[in-house]
């Protein structure tokens, strides 16, 4: 046990760890909050859909050559994410299968442009990389970190400053709206902060285990939780635990990290259930 | 003196029109029940009414002082809302959102509106309790606080008792005459039971395609179109 402590800190005197750990983490904490946000107004799948997009545009990015992907990702992610949610409201394809539509078809886009044109000689490691999350958050520059702190702080700051509308809204958005607040710009503004956190988390644990970083923590909560302010607060505190540990655990074992990460989610989602359960039938 | 004036509304959505033609006015202290049978354009109305949906022709104008912002709603309850985590407080709370403009936390004064509407409504003891585990007919009532902190001058409701046990049914029924003749609350409710709309309502605005009926409850009893509804079947005369 001594030895594994021993080699846990022999590892966090490597900056790269640190950075892993600090995005790792924070990412983990913005799509809690969001996810929240998403599982309760039925959304759950829209995580998954934006990040297929992401991957597509990805893949067009680094075929044309762009020196920065994210120049392509970020506006493409952006468009969809508002385009997306505003489904719901007065369109003729239902949310649902608009999300998957949008999410399957991005995703063979992306794959095929991808097949076709690229210079690489490891398609598929990179395909693989892009889907799972690659070792990319062991290789974050200062960059990457300080955007992702900036990033968080955006969410943290909009989950204090309008937590009350939040509510509001995720309740009952026509009520919301007969009061006289903003929603619509509202909604823009979750929508747009739901992209940008897709986007820094395919760095984490790649494009297809996205949802499970927004869903889970959310979802264990509220087996056991039935306030909303404890919902939210259990979410955060969940998903931080959950990405700490799934790193660690990912660095000693070398283990994919977010495939870890996610497995460590559904164990707490197993406890969370059991709790549930057992509290439910006193 | 009227508080909303409607002329010739047309409502639909989807560029199709589910109802023309609607007229009628509310004044302050009226207690109106919108009758019909489904799909006539009484939820779209109610929609309208609050602004949630555009019309398509005609004039809504508010009067008498009325802000959009002074009119309750007290929606049907969403799927999604039987299973969210939330206390009665958060729920009766969010009432006062319109109130606080940019500032992020509730003030002493929403708190105190809060507790004075659960008071009301008889459901103080509840407000710590989860939402999801109330009964049906306590859900309705927090959502009915919360539709008073809301607003104080009038208050839109869609089929309150829908779904209700026969106990629930008439509480609700008795909190709603309270509020309209001891708080002077000016109703419009959408009800489904023509009986009770005739019991408690002073007018009555009975919608098909086009409305069939608008007027005091005393004229409407003696129309024909309350007698043919009684008989099991009003049709409007396009369907024929």
């Amino acid at each position: 046990m001594k030895e594994t402590f021993d080699l846990l800190f022999e590892y966090l005197s490597y900056p790269f760890i640190r950075y892993a750990l600090i995005v790792g983490v924070l990412i983990a904490l913005s799509s809690s909050l969001l996810g929240v946000i998403l599982v309760l107004k039925r959304f759950s799948f829209i995580g998954d859909g934006l990040s297929h997009v992401a991957f597509g545009a990805m893949a067009v990015a680094s075929v044309v050559g762009l020196s920065n992907n994210m120049l392509l990702v970020l506006p493409v992610t952006v468009v969809s994410a508002i385009l997306l949610l505003r489904t719901g409201q007065n369109t003729r394809i239902k949310g649902d299968a608009a999300v998957a539509m949008i999410s399957v078809g991005a995703l063979a886009l992306g794959y095929l442009v991808m097949n076709m044109f690229s210079m690489s000689s490891n398609v598929s490691g990179d395909v693989c990389g892009t889907l799972f999350g690659s070792v990319a958050i062991l290789t974050l520059s200062k960059l990457d970190v300080w955007l992702c702190i900036g990033m968080s702080a955006v969410v943290i700051l909009f989950f204090i400053l309008f937590y009350n509308k939040i509510f509001a809204v995720t309740f009952d958005e026509n009520f919301a709206v007969t009061t006289g607040m903003g929603v619509k710009g509202f909604n823009l503004a979750v929508a747009v902060i739901t992209a940008f956190i897709i986007v820094l988390a395919m760095n984490l644990v790649g494009s297809l285990l996205i949802s499970a970083l927004v869903i889970f923590p959310a979802l264990s909560s509220m087996r056991v939780f039935k306030t909303f302010k404890s919902v939210i607060i259990s979410s955060a505190l969940v998903s931080v635990i959950c990405a700490f540990l799934g790193i660690m655990i990912s660095v000693l074992l070398s283990t994919p990290v977010g495939a870890t990460v996610v497995a460590i989610n559904i164990v707490a989602f197993g406890v969370f259930f059991s709790v549930g359960a057992i509290v439910r039938r006193k | 003196m009227p508080q909303i004036i409607c002329r010739d509304l047309v409502l639909g959505y989807d560029k199709k029109i589910v109802s023309s033609n609607i007229s009628f006015e509310i004044n302050k202290g009226d207690y109106l029940c919108i009758v019909g049978d489904n799909g006539s354009g009484k939820s779209t109305l109610m929609k309208a009414l609050l602004g949630l949906v555009p019309t398509m022709g005609g004039v809504i104008e508010r009067a008498d002082g009325l802000a959009e912002r002074d009119i309750g709603y007290l929606p049907q309850q969403t799927e999604l809302q039987r299973d969210f985590p939330a206390s009665v407080e958060e729920v009766v709370l969010s009432g006062c959102i319109g109130h606080k403009g940019f500032f992020p936390i509730y003030r002493m004064s929403d708190k105190i509106r809060a507790h004075k509407n659960l008071r009301k409504l008889n459901i103080d003891g509840l407000q710590k309790r989860p939402y999801s585990e109330l009964s049906g007919g306590q859900q309705q009532r927090v959502l009915l606080a919360r539709a008073l902190c809301a607003a104080d001058k009038m208050i839109l409701m869609d089929e309150p008792v829908s779904g209700l046990d026969p106990a629930a049914t008439l509480e609700m029924y008795r909190i709603t005459e309270s509020l309209n003749r001891d708080d002077g609350m000016t109703v419009i409710m959408i009800s489904h039971d023509i009986e009770a709309a005739v019991k408690y309502a002073t007018h009555i605005l009975h919608l098909a395609h086009e409305p069939l009926f608008f007027g005091t409850k005393e004229d409407y009893i003696k129309s024909g179109v309350y007698r043919r509804a009684g008989e099991g079947g009003i049709r409007d005369e396009r369907d024929v």
